[in-house]
């Protein structure tokens, strides 16, 4: 049952990110993704000892604040005159050191493991499970990531014109009324509920893995935005499966491997993809230059 | 130069747009006619992006009142059109021409409303009228700079507006893409819609349009092409840094203007 638990939890944060990781390289965005993945570690902890649990909602709600406190201050050092890069840099990692300052000083209340936090812990998501009336209903993890999940296709669904055009030409949203602000800021949010639900289970860092990896497979084998982000559900649900099956036989890190999958298929898509292949286009440059030679 | 006509299409008053405190665009006042090509000229850095975007509410002002057709722009967004220049959008976005004129047609489309067939006629009717039906269902990288031009002119149209701005559509394009604008513009006229276009070619301002908007941070001189565009004014625009203008001395630019049609 662990096995079947580890690839449903693996399903749904893949499921998670590859939908709004569509969005973030499309918006040249993928390293705010990283950032927020990074920064929430503070509200995670801060949530954590105002509550006194490891209550998933709480920490939640703690870590929706930070993302959007990281996200408004990435936005303030670039406007007043800090390289892009620079500050997103700045921002998160000191946000996440300040994460891991309270974490070492509260060592002894806070039952955060900061290794759980980098690397995440799926191989027992299945031991912490949620009771209703004494009967146990499922991993904790699954039902939190499948909320988180049924949010982001509920406000991706009823917004994807929005979403799409703001992504594409936010001058015309705005010029047509679509308040892009905060379409930004709602986006940054779902990022941020889609990294906290998913830090347990896979990690800080490999959350980013499955956030940017597989849109950006997807990207490179269609030109449509919802068949990218059909694609990117597809590629981050074969990471999870087959990544569990590899762990099993190496006997490796689930999380890893997970990620590793994702990552070979990357680099199929990116050395055959039809459209976009570097193979193809190699062939078909060959084929050019040896037309022009006759 | 102004008509006293309450339902003009666009009137600005004292509008000033500044960078972080550095005015861009200072106290710039006018009011369009309708149904008039009104080209927008000045040199780089004069403000002419920056006055359309304030104009549509991209920009933050200063100061200054924009009233479209009498009434404050947010209340009249769906009589208002806009093409943006065209380097700023991603081309390699995952999507095809006819999507994105369809894009068009999302500010009609309301909070949750999806494009579909309507939207979708709409789309390859307005892609027909610059000539690129068949390039409906191609990728856009895949189209030439002219060709990415007219989808964005197809977009402004599937807005269906009556005042149109544009951003330099003609700004790296093809001679025959430079015609199937203009002769689109001129059917825009004709229907009675008023197009405001940034434009950067001297030479043609007098074939173009019906009036010019001169601008250097404020406005030089508005009014009819032939009696603004004058060598004098321009001269006041470009700060005197113009050698060249016309190609023979002109005493009554009119009577080039008239010539060159």
């Amino acid at each position: 049952m662990s096995g079947f638990w580890i690839m449903v939890t693996g399903a749904l944060v893949a499921s998670c990110c590859g939908i709004l990781g569509c969005f973030l390289i499309l918006r040249r965005m993928a390293l705010v993704g990283d950032a927020i993945s990074h920064s929430v570690l503070p509200g995670i902890v801060i949530a954590f000892l105002v509550s006194g649990s490891r209550d998933s909602v709480f920490m939640l709600f703690g870590a929706a604040i930070i993302g959007f406190v990281t996200v408004f201050l990435i936005q303030l050092f670039q406007n007043s005159g800090v390289q892009g890069d620079a500050s997103i840099g700045v921002v998160f990692t000191s946000l996440f050191a300040a994460g891991v300052l309270l974490i070492s000083l509260n060592a002894s209340q806070v039952d955060l493991d900061l290794d759980c936090v980098l690397y995440g812990e799926i191989a027992y998501v299945h031991w912490n499970q949620l009771m209703i009336n004494g009967v146990e209903v499922g991993p904790k993890a699954v039902w939190l990531l499948g909320i988180t999940l049924f949010l982001i296709v509920a406000v991706i669904g009823l917004f994807y014109k929005q979403f799409k055009l703001c992504a594409f030409d936010p001058a015309l949203a705005a010029a047509i009324g679509i308040p892009v602000a905060l379409f930004h800021y709602v986006l940054m949010g779902l990022v941020s509920m889609a990294t906290v639900s998913s830090f347990e289970s896979v990690g800080a860092i490999l959350v980013v893995g499955l956030l940017i990896v597989p849109p950006a497979t997807a990207y490179l084998l269609t030109d449509r935005l919802g068949t990218m982000i059909g694609l990117s559900l597809v590629i981050g649900v074969i990471s999870s499966i087959a990544g569990y099956y590899t762990a099993a036989v190496l006997d490796a890190s689930i999380a890893g491997c997970m990620v590793c999958v994702a990552g070979v298929l990357f680099l199929l898509a990116f050395l055959f993809s039809p459209s976009h292949g570097l193979v193809v286009r190699k062939l078909r440059q060959r084929a050019s230059t040896a037309r022009e030679a006759y | 130069m102004t008509t006293n006509s309450r339902l003009s299409p666009l009137s600005v008053t004292n509008l000033t747009v500044a960078y972080q405190k550095k005015p861009v665009v200072r106290n710039v006042t006018f009011e369009v006619a309708e149904g008039e090509l009104i080209g927008i000229i000045g040199p780089n850095g004069a403000g002419k992006s920056t006055l359309i975007k304030a104009i549509l509410g991209l920009q933050p002002v200063l100061t200054g009142e924009t009233l479209v057709y009498g009434k404050p722009y947010k209340s009249q967004r769906k009589l208002v059109g806009y093409v943006p220049q065209r380097e700023s959008v991603d081309w390699d976005f995952p999507t095809n021409a006819l999507d994105v004129v369809m894009m068009g047609r999302y500010g009609h489309l309301g909070l949750l409303r999806r494009p579909g067939a309507k939207e979708r006629a709409i789309g390859m009717e307005c892609l027909s009228k610059v000539g690129m039906a068949d390039f409906a269902g191609r990728q856009i990288s895949q189209l030439s700079g002219g060709q990415q031009q007219r989808v964005f002119l197809a977009r402004a149209l599937a807005q269906d507006a009556t005042l149109y701005f544009m951003d330099e559509p003609f700004a790296g394009v093809d001679a025959a893409t430079e015609k199937a604008i203009i002769t689109l513009l001129n059917e825009l006229k004709k229907q009675g819609k008023t197009v405001l276009v940034v434009h950067h070619d001297l030479a043609t301002v007098d074939q173009y349009f019906d009036s010019v908007m001169l601008i250097n941070g404020e406005m030089i001189a508005y009014g009819p092409t032939a009696t603004t565009f004058t060598e004098q004014r321009l001269q006041e625009a470009y700060g005197g840094r113009l050698t060249f203008i016309k190609s023979h001395q002109a005493e009554e630019p009119a009577a080039t203007a008239r010539a060159g049609r």
